[in-house]
């Protein structure tokens, strides 16, 4: 093993998926010639691969996203850099109707391979317009696969799996997680892991946590604080809301009778609704009380660092939900 | 290249396909009409010069992308009017096997990259297309289709302006028909000439009587040369007229009479095969057995079309990924 940050290791994934597959290239603002990503995020990559195949584009988050869908459908594998997830909302025509909608509207005759990169989650007081998770928003368009990696491990063995996926993917980089610097284990060797395969983060007999994205870390903190309680937590970690891995889910809640469900989102209308739907559909004989959503308020992220710690849910929060819980 | 040097086996090439076009959607608005087909058309009669003169310029290997009323690129590209036909009659053998119809058709072995039900969607695909094609330097030509509509959306803009930067092998199409679904040009555009707008990009920018394809042809092939020898991208603005409303059922009472009588008398078919009488290419003789043979060739793809069975309920669940 070694020690990568999360921002190293996902400029690692792109570098080997680059050197590996001449048709990988990356289109984005302020990623090349002028500056390696607002975050350092491209380092090294136009240094290396120069102006043909890491490209800065103008502001013009349509056109980019647009030419990715256009060079993917005609055999290229471009990586699309949107800077902060909020600003998915304005190419959202070629996300919603064109990269998600033209292979099936074509009768399967097309392939898409198509990533997306964005910066999404808060924490840093980038206020409402620059923080935003969106895998809940996301997660209901068909054709879309949404990559929220938690570790520097899951970050560059998802994105190398979603670069060389024959679908649209839209991949999260954590900023928070960038901007950690914390350093993690990356094996050494060549690895991919598989789009749609849930990672059990800690294993538990008492309750099960599902997190998505940096809640994650949250939640291990929790597991910790839930242990010297004498509380033994599973936390469930999808790292990929579509494809979902239901079954990892669902043989813990099966097994624990209890669950928290964690994410960086509005409660209303959230991914942790979606998962909460699933398990009442599948496993509700199997609960032993209510599942319990722990999320954002019901509000756009707020700017003050008091007001912005208030929204996003810590450790206390997820802790507090699971003794609501065990205690009834 | 001149007009004069369209030789007479292409003047009969160009006035086929027009002529292709045109019945293929006289047929269809019938088949509209008596209810035989779901959803909604827009139909392209009028217009053929356009489709026509432009995808005569390009090889097969070369890409376009259309529109919601995009029937006639697609025939004019090479497309299969009966895989076509049958699209649109919702059925099985139809080209998305049922799930796209009218505004959703594509052949990405012939370079169609799809008609779009999106106003100005298929500009920045058709940019990567091109990005693409110079990426793996194939020395294709994407040409994009849209009408004066997608020319005011902000696509058009950002798309055009990627294409410049990157000098990309690309074609702008402004096929502008005067109406954007309903409403005249002159209320939302300041310019004359939507070419115009190519000045604030740094590309050639021209204005071609869209009704007269040798025109078109002419000037699709210096946008298309030019593109594929490096030198980037042109906007080519092709004025025409729309015979039909914006989908069927449009009544178009906002469209002046006078107006209506005076493309009446610029019909882009009338022009060529006049020209081509007056040069003694064809015939009137001749002019007929090409249209009988083509409305033959439609009523085959109609045959066909509805021969064909409907995708079993359960098919809706295929092909939403790779």
């Amino acid at each position: 093993m070694k020690k990568l940050t999360y921002r190293e290791a996902i400029i690692e994934a792109m570098d080997e998926e680059m050197s590996r597959d001449p048709n990988v290239f990356i289109m984005g603002e302020d990623i090349g010639e002028y500056w390696e990503g607002p975050f350092n995020e491209y380092a090294g990559l136009w240094q290396k691969y120069g102006s043909e195949r890491i490209r800065d584009t103008p502001i013009s988050e349509e056109a980019f996203v647009g030419a990715a869908v256009g060079a993917a459908i005609t055999g290229m594998r471009p990586i699309a850099n949107v800077m902060f997830a909020n600003f998915l909302t304005v190419p959202m025509d070629e996300i919603f109707n064109q990269m998600t909608k033209l292979r099936y509207m074509n009768g399967g005759k097309m392939k898409i391979p198509l990533t997306i990169i964005s910066l999404s989650g808060g924490g840093i007081g980038a206020a409402a317009q620059h923080s935003v998770c969106m895998e809940g928003l996301l997660n209901s368009i068909p054709g879309l696969k949404i990559v929220s990696p938690a570790t520097p491990k899951d970050a560059k063995g998802l994105l190398k799996s979603a670069i060389r996926d024959d679908n649209p993917v839209i991949f999260f980089q954590n900023l928070a997680l960038i901007l950690s610097g914390k350093k993690g284990d990356v094996p050494e060797e060549e690895y991919l892991i598989p789009l749609g395969k849930a990672d059990v983060k800690s294993v538990g007999e008492d309750i099960t946590i599902i997190a998505v994205g940096n809640m994650v870390n949250t939640s291990l903190k929790a597991v910790e604080l839930l242990r010297d309680m004498g509380v033994s937590a599973e936390l469930i970690d999808p790292r990929t809301v579509a494809p979902l891995d239901k079954t990892t889910i669902l043989e813990s809640v099966k097994k624990t009778g209890k669950v928290v469900i964690t994410a960086e989102e509005p409660k209303t209308g959230g991914i942790a609704g979606e998962i909460s739907a699933i398990i009442a559909e599948e496993a509700i004989e199997y609960l032993e009380g209510p599942v319990k959503r722990v999320c954002g308020l019901d509000t756009p992220i707020p700017f003050s660092p008091g007001l912005e710690k208030f929204w996003i849910p810590d450790e206390e929060d997820i802790v507090r939900a699971v003794k609501e819980l065990i205690e009834g | 290249m001149t007009a004069l040097e369209v030789d007479k086996d292409l003047m009969t090439k160009l006035l086929e396909k027009m002529i292709l076009i045109r019945r293929f959607e006289e047929r269809t608005k019938k088949a509209f009409a008596d209810g035989e087909m779901p959803g909604f058309v827009h139909l392209y009669a009028g217009e053929e010069a356009v489709a026509v003169g432009c995808c005569s310029a390009l090889e097969t290997r070369d890409y376009i992308t259309s529109t919601h009323r995009g029937h006639g690129h697609l025939i004019a590209k090479g497309g299969d009017i009966k895989l076509m036909m049958a699209e649109l009659f919702g059925k099985k053998t139809g080209y998305c096997k049922g799930k796209g119809g009218s505004m959703h058709i594509a052949d990405i072995n012939i370079g169609i990259l799809g008609a779009n039900g999106i106003v100005g969607a298929g500009i920045p695909i058709a940019v990567g297309a091109a990005l693409s094609a110079k990426l793996r330097k194939t020395d294709q030509v994407a040409i994009s289709f849209f009408g004066d509509g997608a020319s005011n959306s902000s696509r058009f803009h950002g798309s055009i302006n990627l294409a410049a930067i990157w000098e990309l092998p690309a074609v702008f199409i402004i096929e502008n028909n005067q109406y954007a679904e309903k409403t005249n040009i002159k209320l939302t555009a300041k310019v004359k000439n939507l070419s115009e707008r190519a000045k604030a990009y740094g590309i050639p920018g021209v204005t071609v009587n869209g009704n007269d394809v040798l025109e078109v042809y002419t000037e699709a092939c210096n946008a298309v040369e030019r593109a594929r020898e490096g030198k980037g991208p042109t906007l080519l603005e092709c004025k025409t007229y729309r015979t039909y409303g914006h989908d069927e059922g449009d009544m178009q009472t906002y469209k002046p009479k006078q107006e209506v009588e005076y493309w009446k008398g610029m019909d882009p078919i009338i022009i060529l095969k006049n020209k081509m009488i007056n040069s003694e290419v064809i015939d009137e003789e001749r002019y007929l057995e090409i249209d009988r043979a083509i409305i033959n060739r439609i009523e085959e793809a109609v045959k066909f079309a509805k021969d064909s069975p409907f995708p079993l309920p359960e098919e809706a669940l295929e092909d939403v990924y790779a």
